[in-house]
């Protein structure tokens, strides 16, 4: 599904090399996650794969499906099929969520050749779907995640993953700033997703999201490469003994 | 002091040669002796010119100028403004009230004439409010140009509502002439307990000259959409002069799409307590050769009243913005709430928002602010779009209304503001 190979990138304002040579390859269907202390590079992994402003792309490749990620536009990445859950959703205030969502769905279905959702089909399957991730009726008409608390917004971005059913998801720090319920709701919501056609990427700094979310394989990211990987075993290691000794066991 | 004294006499001269072989139309002894008036004002005063510090970043030469600047009528293709709404219609063409096109002017709760034929009568209402409201808005700024629209206007409605008016009553100004200079005057009069909606829409002709004059008694309303349609070349001045009496409403909206030159000034005077005025506007130009100005002055001259004052415009490919907005409290008017905002989203570097907000307070127990804005799309909201699939163009479309859509707000009326939403958003389809 999602081929990383050697990727290197720099932070083109500062000039600065925070990828050095990642290397991840996941197959369809299979949960991974990628933990690793702050600044290793987690989240720039996963601005780069979906095509944020500001990124040098220096050695490497990254392709979905065959398909080279490093070369398209952030909406063709969305239409191929890749979604990124973001750490900070991002309020726009003057746009109602219906609105955005119901652009963004039309948009990727017309970019992949299929019809447009009628009204009626949409609104059918948006209340279906945010009755599961307890979102009312008044946060969907209200501004994309103009006053949501942080739990909402999170509930928000699994609701867009869920109506816009993407392939390769991409969850940054999406347990961060959420309480044991809405990381459960959270968790569940991404569960309910779980698909043999359907792969995931959790971005995490804690082991407690992948107790929900159960892991096939784990990763631990330092200083911009992947230095082990291993399975759901390896995130109760960092559990119980934080990154010091598999950085320096790697070292 | 030489120097000054020079420049004034310039000016005198300017405007005497100008208006040298204008005649002043035909009317009663009352409309002879308001043009009359206006007249030896517009001549103590002066046209205005670029070096008038409220002319700083606008400048008035094809609006002073005697020859007109030709204006293309491009084909229509858009379905007329409001058309879905039930209305009376009344239709000037190049500034000529055109009665075959317009819907008969009756309707329950409101008096509604011809201006030529309300100024051709010996007593009329009129006679109270024709340059009154214009001849009292010249100071503590000279607005000279709507002075010389009150000497040589020849068309125009007068409206006097005496009760809460069903339908909207909607001025269309329709232009065919390349070379039309239209002079329109309108005034309105909502007596105590009256409300009416005045919608108007068109771009009037290849240069247009409009006044309107509305005085709102104690506990009327008056609401007021307007649409500058769509000619790219056409050139406008107007002024709204309004007076709001106690316990009222005046409400105004205006947007505007395209157009050479846009100066529309708004002086409103609330002199009754526990009043509301709200002026709003949005406006969205493309190419430099658009020009867009918004001057407001707003006097709080009573206790208790609200005033609130929301522009916002979308400028690219060098489209230049102005908004000159003042709060004026005077003395003893007490819990006033005046606001203002003015912004700009500047689409490409090339474009220019010019923004003189002002405050000038002489009571100690008010609530004012004001605040003025210019930048470009949000980097991080338009990345979220484009993640969630939403092509660049539609991403940049959807923040550009929604960065409009707090003016839009403004409209009470729902149908009214979806419908301006509606070809807001076209105008933005259209460009690539």
């Amino acid at each position: 599904m999602l081929n990383i190979n050697n990727l290197h990138v720099k932070l083109e304002a500062e000039d600065k090399q925070i990828l050095k040579g990642v290397d991840l390859s996941i197959d369809a269907g299979s949960v991974h996650a990628i933990m690793g202390p702050n600044g290793s590079g987690k989240s720039t992994l996963s601005y780069v794969l979906s095509g944020r402003d500001g990124y040098t792309v220096t050695e490497g490749s990254a392709t979905l499906d065959g398909a080279d990620l490093l070369d398209m536009d952030p909406e063709d990445r969305a239409a191929a099929g890749l979604f990124l859950a973001f750490q900070y959703p991002v309020e726009i205030p003057g746009v109602g969520n219906m609105t955005f969502l119901r652009t963004a769905m039309n948009a990727q279905r017309v970019a992949r050749g299929q019809d447009e959702l009628s009204a009626a089909d949409f609104l059918k399957l948006i209340r279906a779907k945010a009755r599961d991730l307890q979102i009312d009726a008044d946060m969907l008409k209200r501004p994309v995640n103009v006053g949501f608390s942080g739990g909402e917004k999170k509930r928000n971005e699994i609701l867009q993953m869920a109506m816009l059913e993407p392939k390769m998801c991409i969850l940054d720090e999406t347990d961060s700033g959420l309480d044991v319920d809405a990381m459960k709701l959270v968790a569940d919501g991404v569960n309910a997703l779980r698909d043999a056609g359907r792969s995931f990427l959790v971005i995490t700094h804690y082991q407690r999201l992948l107790d929900h979310i159960r892991p096939d394989v784990v990763h631990i990211m330092a200083d911009g490469r992947i230095v082990k990987s291993g399975g759901a075993a390896l995130a109760l290691e960092v559990e119980n003994n934080g990154y010091a000794d598999i950085l320096t066991e790697v070292a | 002091m030489a120097a000054r004294a020079a420049l004034a006499r310039q000016k005198a001269d300017a405007t005497a040669a100008r208006l040298a072989g204008m005649t002043l139309p035909d009317g009663a002894d009352w409309a002879t002796s308001a043009r009359r008036n206006a007249l030896d004002r517009l001549m103590a005063m002066g046209l205005p010119a670029r070096r008038d510090e409220y002319w700083r970043f606008t400048d008035p030469a094809s609006l002073t100028a005697a020859e007109v600047i030709p204006a293309a009528v491009p084909a229509r293709t858009e379905k007329p403004m409001f058309d879905k709404l039930d209305r009376l219609r009344i239709v000037f063409i190049d500034g000529v009230f055109d009665a075959a096109a317009s819907d008969p002017l009756r309707e329950t709760g409101v008096e509604i004439e011809r201006l030529a034929d309300a100024m051709a009568k010996d007593i009329h209402w009129a006679n109270d409010l024709y340059g009154v409201l214009e001849a009292k808005g010249q100071t503590p700024v000279a607005r000279p140009l709507a002075t010389m629209n009150t000497a040589f206007a020849t068309d125009g409605v007068v409206i006097r509502a005496t009760a809460k008016v069903k339908r909207p009553i909607n001025l269309i100004y329709l232009h065919r002439d390349p070379t039309s200079d239209a002079v329109l005057h309108n005034l309105i009069r909502v007596e105590t307990g009256a409300d009416v909606t005045l919608l108007e829409n068109g771009p009037a002709a290849a240069r247009l000259s409009k006044v309107l004059e509305v005085d709102v008694a104690d506990g009327a309303g008056f609401h007021h959409v307007r649409a500058q349609g769509r000619d790219h070349e056409r050139r406008a001045v107007t002024h709204c002069f309004a007076r709001i009496g106690a316990k009222s409403a005046f409400k105004s909206f205006t947007v505007t799409m395209n157009g050479a030159l846009t100066r529309n000034e708004c002086v409103i005077d609330i002199t009754g307590d526990d009043a509301v005025a709200h002026v709003a506007g949005a406006c969205v130009g493309d190419g430099a050769g658009f020009h867009h100005d918004d001057t407001v002055f707003v006097t709080h001259d009573a206790v208790g009243c609200e005033s609130r004052q929301v522009f916002k415009k979308v400028l690219r490919n060098g489209a230049t913005g102005v908004f000159q907005g003042k709060i004026l409290v005077k003395p003893g008017a007490q819990k006033t709430d005046g606001y203002q905002i003015s912004q700009s989203l500047l689409l490409d570097e090339d474009s220019q928002f010019l923004a003189k907000p002002e405050l000038e307070i002489y009571a100690d127990d008010v609530i004012c602010s004001h605040g003025s804005t210019s930048g470009a799309i949000d980097d991080t909201a338009l990345f979220y779009l484009r993640s969630r699939g939403v092509p660049v163009k539609a991403a940049t479309d959807l923040l550009t209304l929604a960065f409009l859509a707090e003016a839009l707000d403004e409209i009470d009326d729902p149908a009214l503001a979806a419908d301006l939403r509606d070809r807001l958003d076209n105008w933005l389809a259209r460009r690539a």
